[in-house]
């Protein structure tokens, strides 16, 4: 990989811009000054049942009403149970505060006319599976939620960033936000990613490189031939995990791909003049030229080989062929209970864990069943594959993945954040290994005492057969898991 | 909002780097529909062991620092999700500053709109308030400096949080006060829906 930075000389009003500068121009609603914020203008709004709660209570305490509820979109994910409705259709939530928050959403939505995909609903699912997959997120817009994984709507070229739940009421009530501009980062990547290497992999490459706070204060846009080569889902992925970069949003400029995606969607623009319109000012969403980005990184995709990680934070990731750093931070290692230099392949996995709005979508399970149809879950290791939306998970069990899953040992969930933070009851136990292809290895995240192992759904499903972490170019070679 | 101008207290340092909000607060306790009593569960699984006793090593546990208001951490402070649980547990606990190098964005974006007065200082100043565990240590926001026995810091706040802190303004009401803008600003706003 080579990395070059440019400190740009800012020319707003003549230089080039970048795709990020034009969406942002299009959104204000008074311009920032030395003494004042801008008031940017948010055109969709995600909302769910852990951040949302205050927010409104904030709204009736003062005694306003949701501004735009027909820009307002609301689900539920992060406390919802994965085991089925009962035959009377009623959900086993882990405990009382789990059902309050879901129930206290729907009062809320119902008292001010929000869209609400609730549990069994056809259309629920992870916020960020749900809004692309339902057509809400779209090129040029502002999307906020109160959740950092908002970053993933980048993918279609729209400015999409996470927000906490004061920012969550003042969107509630206004539809805007106060904001400083952040500066802009370019990610280029050159050549394409290898046979059997996904865009989890890539990200991974990007984070390790760039570091957990190098885009800290900047929004990054991915672009280039391995960015191009990407299709849709790959590209949620990429830019779900900028926040793990500390940047403010990830995105990639929406092109043909994008368009594809969107066409016939429940919310995207209904075909004839309406589509006419909307793609025809999607194409002006691009980058003029890429000196325009405050910061520029290059990678060669060519170059990026399955990753995982190894430590607390994303940033500590390795090719799964290499060993653990000799200057790996000592307090990870002793948290992980590893040790530097050891190789991390062949590192016995308890759990595994194939979900979260990272790697939940279609092509996802589609990967990971490509090993699972081959060979069984090895004994002892609980593997749970979790759908990121009701209608991922139609989609899955019509392509027969399901079958495929449970046959080989796997349990089949319903859709939810699940064991990504494990809020719903799905935790791994104290000194468990997990490999997980969500989107943060941080201390306890998955279980208190747990410890995770960030990988690709391929590498995931490969420990899972294997019970151990493997390359799984390795086992796609082979008949049989003999390492 | 409480306006905030001059902070006086107890230094508590945390020395380790990129501390994530999981680790401020874990997702245990996000179970809640309010803001309120979460200071109990502030840094838990560093504060307590499995069994739910105190670890009497952790900053936090030990009595010259138990009742710290102003908390010195490493770099990249607050990184990851964006729960504002974070800054609610730390206000609840009793920090009303945390001072760093530097702060992810989203934590710090909560933090000001709590009255948490997040201050970012330069290498060699975080390298001489990281020695301060447990000493009285005063903290300025109109005249951005940090004051310890004889040594003046410089810090600057973005103006516009400055403003609010100081005056106990929440940014909604500047919202608020621009809603005929907004109202004309969507006016002209294409919509593809």
């Amino acid at each position: 990989m080579t990395q070059k930075t440019l400190e740009k000389t800012r020319d707003n009003k003549s230089g080039p811009q970048t795709l990020f500068d034009k969406i942002w121009a299009r959104h204000l609603v008074t311009q920032e000054a030395s003494e004042t914020p801008a008031i940017l203008y948010i055109d969709t709004h995600l909302i769910h049942e852990v951040t949302s709660p205050q927010a409104f209570a904030m709204l009736n305490e003062r005694g306003l009403k949701v501004a735009r509820a027909d820009k307002t979109f609301a689900t539920m994910d992060h406390t919802t149970p994965t085991s089925p409705p009962g035959r009377d259709g009623s959900y086993q939530f882990s405990g009382a505060r789990e059902r309050d928050q879901v129930e206290q959403l729907k009062k809320n939505c119902k008292r001010h006319a929000i869209p609400l995909f609730e549990l069994g609903d056809p259309r629920q699912g992870i916020v960020h599976v749900i809004g692309p997959e339902l057509g809400i997120s779209q090129p040029g817009q502002t999307i906020v939620c109160g959740d950092s994984h908002t970053s993933t709507h980048g993918a279609f070229g729209a400015l999409a960033f996470g927000v906490g739940s004061s920012e969550v009421g003042y969107v509630l009530a206004t539809q805007c936000l106060p904001q400083r501009k952040p500066g802009s980062f370019g990610i280029r990547v050159d050549g394409k990613l290898r046979a059997g290497v996904s865009a989890k992999d890539l990200i991974l490459a990007i984070i390790s490189k760039i570091g957990i706070a190098g885009a800290t204060g900047h929004v990054i846009e991915y672009f280039g031939e391995g960015v191009q080569a990407l299709c849709m889902e790959q590209r949620m992925t990429l830019c779900n995990m900028s926040i793990e970069a500390g940047a403010r949003a990830g995105l990639v400029a929406p092109d043909k791909k994008t368009f594809d995606y969107l066409r016939g969607r429940e919310f995207s623009p209904p075909e004839g003049v309406q589509w006419q319109r909307a793609t025809t000012d999607w194409a002006q969403l691009f980058t003029d030229h890429e000196s325009a980005f405050d910061k520029l990184v290059v990678i060669d995709a060519d170059k990026v080989t399955p990753m995982i990680t190894y430590g607390t934070n994303p940033e500590m990731a390795i090719p799964i062929k290499s060993n653990i750093p000799d200057k790996a931070a000592p307090d990870a290692l002793d948290y992980m209970g590893f040790q530097a230099g050891q190789p991390i392949q062949n590192t016995p996995v308890d759990v595994v864990f194939i979900g979260s709005c990272t790697n939940s979508r279609i092509s996802d399970l589609r990967e990971a069943a490509q090993i699972l149809k081959r060979f069984s879950v090895a004994s002892g290791v609980r593997t749970l594959i979790v759908p990121g939306s009701a209608q991922v998970k139609r989609q899955a069990e019509q392509e027969g993945l399901d079958k495929i899953f449970i046959n080989a040992g796997a349990q089949w969930r319903e859709p939810g954040c699940s064991m990504c933070l494990g809020m719903n009851g799905d935790v791994i136990q104290a000194g468990q290994i997990c490999v997980s292809t969500s989107n943060r290895n941080f201390e306890g995240r998955q279980g208190e005492g747990g410890r995770t192992l960030l990988a690709s759904p391929k590498t995931a499903a490969a420990a899972a057969v294997c019970g151990k972490v493997v390359d799984p170019a390795k086992l796609e070679a082979t008949q049989t898991c003999v390492q | 909002m409480r306006a905030i101008t001059k902070i006086e207290g107890t230094v508590a340092v945390l020395k380790m780097t990129n501390i994530d909000t999981d680790q401020i607060i874990p997702s245990e306790y996000l179970k809640t529909t309010t803001r309120s009593g979460l200071g109990k569960h502030l840094f838990h699984q560093w504060r307590f062991d499995q069994q739910g006793r105190e670890r009497a090593d952790f900053v936090l546990n030990r009595s010259e620092t138990r009742k710290a208001t102003i908390l010195v951490a490493g770099d990249n402070f607050g990184c990851g999700s964006s729960r504002e649980h974070a800054p609610w547990a730390l206000l609840d606990f009793g920090i009303t500053v945390v001072i760093s190098s530097s702060f992810a964005d989203i934590f710090c974006n909560n933090a000001i709109k709590n009255g948490l007065l997040p201050i970012r200082v330069d290498t060699a100043s975080h390298q001489l308030l990281q020695k301060q565990n447990a000493q009285q240590i005063s903290v300025d926001l109109e005249m951005q400096q940090i004051n310890l026995d004889g040594n003046r810091i410089e810090f600057e706040l973005e103006a516009f949080a400055r403003y609010c802190l100081l005056n106990g303004i929440n940014q909604l009401d500047f919202l608020l006060q621009h809603q005929t803008q907004i109202e004309a600003f969507e006016q002209t706003q294409a919509v593809y829906r």
